[in-house]
């Protein structure tokens, strides 16, 4: 036992252990610092990113308006306040030569080139003044009008020296003002800027989202639990994992490229509607929550599927009430991760030409529609300089969208998470 | 499969019928056994588990399951209600029985099967769910009970059966996760319980438990001796000591040695075994 020889006494004091550990110490400190510079940077181009957006976005919910009196009276629109109170008469209004009445009224105030303040559609709003209070018919009304996209830009940042000096001028008189825009919230898209919504994109959004949500969860939640509880391992369950890993890396425009093929050529879908955008999207999806949903169901601890067989529960029982329940909040953080790459997704959906000029809102899924990234690259593409705000704004829209989701997403999430 | 007897090795593992006479525990009278297998062997992929294992389980009596690391104790026990089931590789030939009834035949209900062969494990596994879910869970998915009454009174009995329900009767909605390890333990033993099972299979059941949540389990097992048929598989000489009537003896797969607890502790008749009892090997 004794022909181990003794070995010295370790010198914990000595210059080499002491040196040792300051050189632990600094690689300690050095990685620290290394980490740190790491989450600063990412956080500085978040805050990057979200200053430009927003201090762009900002000023697209703003409008500017112009203010104009309207002698209703000289007009002669031959329109009786009273028949237009009592009946709404939308069509004689309608009928009435309103656009004429605004330019007449602004060259009258602002000279020969006057009407160019005002945005075309502004003799919409005098329409709606009318009808609701149809007594200005009887006398001069001040109105304030949206101002024409050359007026807007020059409010809103550098512009042109000429319509820079038409705005100076209007502001002297202050006849120039600055209000939120409610149409940008509620209204479509359209060819001129000032009059362009986010709403039709935002729908469709919406429904192509619920299309793909309704599709690609249960059938994605379903798969995991197939692979994972019942299929027998096999080369053919192997084949299908490969498989369905490849198919999440997949880029986009393929499963674009599918979605033409399969939902419009061969099963003649309408094109540009939500159902073939959210059944494209479904697709990329899919993979996404089968592999975080199986991730979850792995993570799922054999002990409980054991405790529940043991008194007795069949394999159904023990998937829908311990293993899912126990698993739900992993594929729901699987489910957000695809949501939100599918809502931000772009490529796919020109393929089946959801990138169409669509002047109204989708009334159902099967309905014309945009949705927001399409419409964002869309008019990030004009070239009518008023679409630069708008574009911003509009993705402000989108961030609020997928950050709503993910907040729900995580609302469930924690929810249905349990402490063991 | 055919009961084969290799005369040589399987001499001594059926000698409940040499030994009538010799029971301590009530209902000793009763020779016809609750489980009984024969000749069983257990595969996972080409390694042989269990080899050749012929038993017999008494009716309210403790089995205990004895030897060392490895010797298939824990794979025999899960065989006798088709626990295996679950691992695609393991293989399960030979007769097990469970009152005459053959239960790997394919009239065999699984899910009644475990329900009448209940199971508490090496680890204490109470649902992530209130107290009262867990007992309940087993009497609802078997429609045991009619009403919501009739399922308070199943789980009043079972937690009182299992030593528990002083202890918890005022927090029955807390989460059975909360509790301490011993009384999750317990949880588990009113769980299995609740559903009025024939056999209750325990695995190593206080091997994660201190010495005084292991002498309650121990106290509780005493206890349910009367009504029900255990089997215990054990590492513990002295528990299986303690709380078995009869005790069987694995070494690498084979039952080498299964009788009186009294008998296989003071006068084992296989060399092996009195080298694992006395700790010389093992």
């Amino acid at each position: 036992m004794t022909d181990v020889p003794a070995r010295a006494p370790t010198d914990w004091g000595s210059s080499e252990m002491t040196g040792r550990i300051a050189r632990r110490y600094a690689a300690e400190r050095r990685f620290r610092w290394i980490g740190l510079g790491a989450i600063l940077l990412s956080a500085g181009f978040l805050a990057l990113l979200l200053f430009t957006m927003v201090s762009n976005g900002a000023r697209g919910f703003t409008r500017t308006e112009v203010r104009l009196d309207v002698d209703f009276a000289k007009a002669a629109l031959f329109l009786d306040p009273a028949t237009v109170r009592a009946s709404g008469d939308k069509a004689a209004l309608a009928g009435s030569d309103l656009q004429n009445v605004v330019s007449k009224a602004a060259e009258a105030r602002y000279g020969p080139k006057g009407a160019r303040l005002f945005a075309d559609t502004a003799w919409l709003e005098v329409l709606d003044a009318i009808e609701s209070d149809p007594s200005i018919l009887t006398r001069t009304a001040t109105l304030w009008l949206p101002a024409s996209t050359g007026v807007d830009i020059a409010a809103k940042r550098a512009s042109d020296a000429e319509a820079e000096r038409t705005y100076e001028g209007l502001r002297a008189g202050n006849a120039v003002r600055t209000r939120f825009n409610s149409g940008f919230l509620t209204s479509a898209d359209a060819t001129d800027p000032a009059a362009v919504g986010v709403w039709g994109a935002f729908k469709g959004s919406l429904l192509t989202m619920l299309v793909t949500i309704a599709i690609a969860f249960p059938i994605g939640v379903l798969s995991a639990i197939y692979l994972e509880e019942y299929a027998p391992r096999n080369r053919w369950t192997d084949l299908i994992e490969v498989s369905i890993n490849n198919l999440a890396a997949v880029p986009s425009i393929i499963f674009g490229l599918l979605g033409l093929a399969v939902f419009l050529n061969v099963m003649h879908m309408p094109r540009s509607a939500p159902i073939v955008g959210g059944l494209t999207l479904a697709l990329m999806t899919m993979p996404v929550i089968v592999i975080a949903g199986r991730n979850a169901i792995k993570s799922v601890p054999p002990s409980i599927r054991d405790a529940a067989l043991g008194v007795g529960a069949s394999r159904i029982q023990v998937v829908w009430h311990h293993v899912l329940p126990l698993a739900l909040p992993g594929i729901l953080t699987g489910t957000i991760i695809g949501m939100a790459r599918a809502l931000g997704e772009t490529a796919p959906l020109l393929m089946i030409g959801m990138r169409a000029f669509i002047a109204t809102p989708p009334g159902g899924i099967a309905d014309p529609a945009t949705v927001l990234p399409v419409q964002i690259f869309l008019w990030s593409d004009e070239v009518s300089r008023g679409f630069v705000e708008k574009t911003s704004a509009a993705i402000i829209v989108l961030l609020v969208f997928l950050m709503a989701m993910n907040g729900v997403a995580i609302y469930l999430r924690n929810k249905f998470e349990r402490r063991w | 499969m055919k009961l084969m007897v290799d005369e040589e090795n399987r001499a001594v593992t059926d000698v409940s019928e040499a030994l009538p006479a010799a029971e301590a525990a009530p209902g000793a009278a009763d020779s016809s056994p609750k489980m009984r297998a024969r000749g069983v062997n257990v595969w996972y992929g080409e390694k042989q588990a269990i080899k050749e294992v012929s038993i017999d389980v008494r009716p309210e009596h403790v089995t205990a399951f004895i030897g060392p690391s490895g010797c298939g104790k824990s794979t025999f026990l899960r065989t006798l209600n088709r626990m295996n089931d679950t691992i695609p590789s393991a293989r399960v030939t030979g007769e097990i029985e469970l009152d005459g009834e053959d239960i790997y035949s394919s009239g065999m209900d699984v899910v009644q099967l475990r329900a009448r062969v209940g199971m508490v494990f090496q680890k204490p596994n109470p649902f992530p769910k209130s107290i009262y879910e867990n007992v309940a869970y087993g009497p609802r998915i078997h429609g045991l009970a009619t009403g919501r009454q009739e399922l308070d009174a199943i789980v009043e009995r079972s937690l009182k059966r299992a030593g528990l329900w002083e202890e918890v009767r005022d927090r029955l909605t807390e989460s059975g996760t909360a509790l301490s390890g011993g009384q999750q333990q317990r949880l588990c033993i009113a769980r299995a319980i609740a559903v009025d099972p024939e056999v209750i299979l325990m695995d190593e059941p206080c091997s994660a438990l201190d010495p005084i949540a292991t002498a309650k389990i121990e106290e509780l097992i005493h206890e349910l001796r009367g009504r029900y048929a255990i089997v215990i598989v054990t590492h513990n000489m002295q528990q299986a000591a303690r709380v078995s009537q009869r005790t069987a003896f694995f070494h690498l797969g084979e039952l080498l040695e299964y009788g009186e607890t009294s008998e296989i502790f003071t006068n084992p008749k296989v060399e092996r075994t009195k080298d694992y009892i006395t700790g010389r090997y093992g």
